[in-house]
């Protein structure tokens, strides 16, 4: 068994093991833990089938941004853990036969019979000097280029619509409108009236004119 | 020596996996989030798979547009359950149950 071989069945059994956690867990911080060692050890199954910039993708996007939004809304939103596990084992039987069937034909199809190393060889091993993140980019501005600018619009819209979709106004709270203070001026504030003067003698001089 | 079928194989048990995961965890939203989050990673190691043993390396590209797409879906999912929690007090799937007709 060489090396490569031991890394992949340890890679792959972290991979699947963690994704059974990730189902598994009773609390949905300990899901969202065992999906940040999914995403980890599945980076290492792709370091090795050499697509480094993938890899490092994966974990800067997935376990640096999707993961760390995850455990935010999961510790906002406080849901008590108890109550939500209650159908845990109505729903186990049907889904283990689903898992189950599909795995069967799944790995029936995929077996050594169609996909072995006598139908599709080894991948050639790149030299030391090639660039993974080079050759992907090269891809991206050239043949790819439109999908590329159509996933920036894409990124653009979801985090508009995330800003849209939680933004509230709560009335009935005291906030400063700032545009009001700045466009404040001096008519519309100040008041000049001019009040007459109220003593006895004016009076009586008012009566008399 | 470590052949496609091998990277398949793990691929076939992940979507597997999450897809029991769907059927199981029938009272957190989250949790089903979580679930769809590891269907796009066991595909995107078929697409890395095939792109490296065909020798083609527009799969992997397609992994590029997959975890763009991913993410933008995690992010307005994640916003239409806090408005969801913030409105009903809870993100049980079964109490979910408005537009039942």
């Amino acid at each position: 068994m060489t090396i490569t071989l031991a890394l992949f069945y340890l890679f792959a059994t972290v991979t699947v093991g963690a994704g059974l956690g990730v189902i598994g867990a009773r609390n949905p911080v300990h899901a969202a833990l065992f999906l940040v060692l999914t995403f980890v050890s599945a980076s290492g199954l792709f370091v090795l089938l050499q697509a480094e910039f993938l890899a490092m993708a994966l974990i800067v996007v997935y376990v640096g941004a999707v993961m760390v939004l995850f455990l935010f809304v999961v510790m906002m939103l406080n849901v008590k853990t108890d109550p939500l596990n209650e159908g845990y084992a109505h729903y186990l039987p049907v889904g283990l036969l689903v898992a189950g069937i599909m795995a069967f034909e799944l790995l029936s199809i995929l077996g050594f019979k169609y996909f072995g190393l006598d139908k599709y060889s080894m991948p050639t091993h790149l030299a030391g000097d090639y660039s993974n993140t080079k050759a992907i980019g090269s891809l991206l501005f050239t043949k790819y280029v439109y999908p590329f600018e159509i996933a920036s619009v894409v990124l653009l819209v979801a985090a508009i619509a995330a800003v849209a979709l939680t933004l509230r106004k709560r009335s009935g709270v005291k906030i400063q409108n700032p545009s009001e203070q700045v466009l404040a001026t001096k008519a519309g504030r100040l008041k000049i009236v001019s009040v007459a003067s109220s003593s006895p003698q004016t009076d009586a001089v008012e009566v008399q004119s | 020596m470590i052949s496609l079928s091998h990277y398949l194989i793990v691929g076939a048990l992940l979507f597997c996996t999450s897809i029991a995961g769907i059927f199981i965890n029938r009272k957190n939203v989250i949790v089903l989030l979580m679930c769809i989050e590891l269907m796009l990673l066991a595909v995107n190691i078929n697409f890395v798979a095939f792109s490296q043993y065909l020798g083609v390396l527009d799969g992997q590209v397609f992994v590029f547009f997959i975890l763009t797409v991913a993410a933008a879906e995690s992010a307005i999912g994640l916003a239409i359950l806090v408005v969801l929690f913030r409105n009903r007090r809870t993100i049980n799937v079964e109490e979910l149950d408005t537009m039942r007709g």
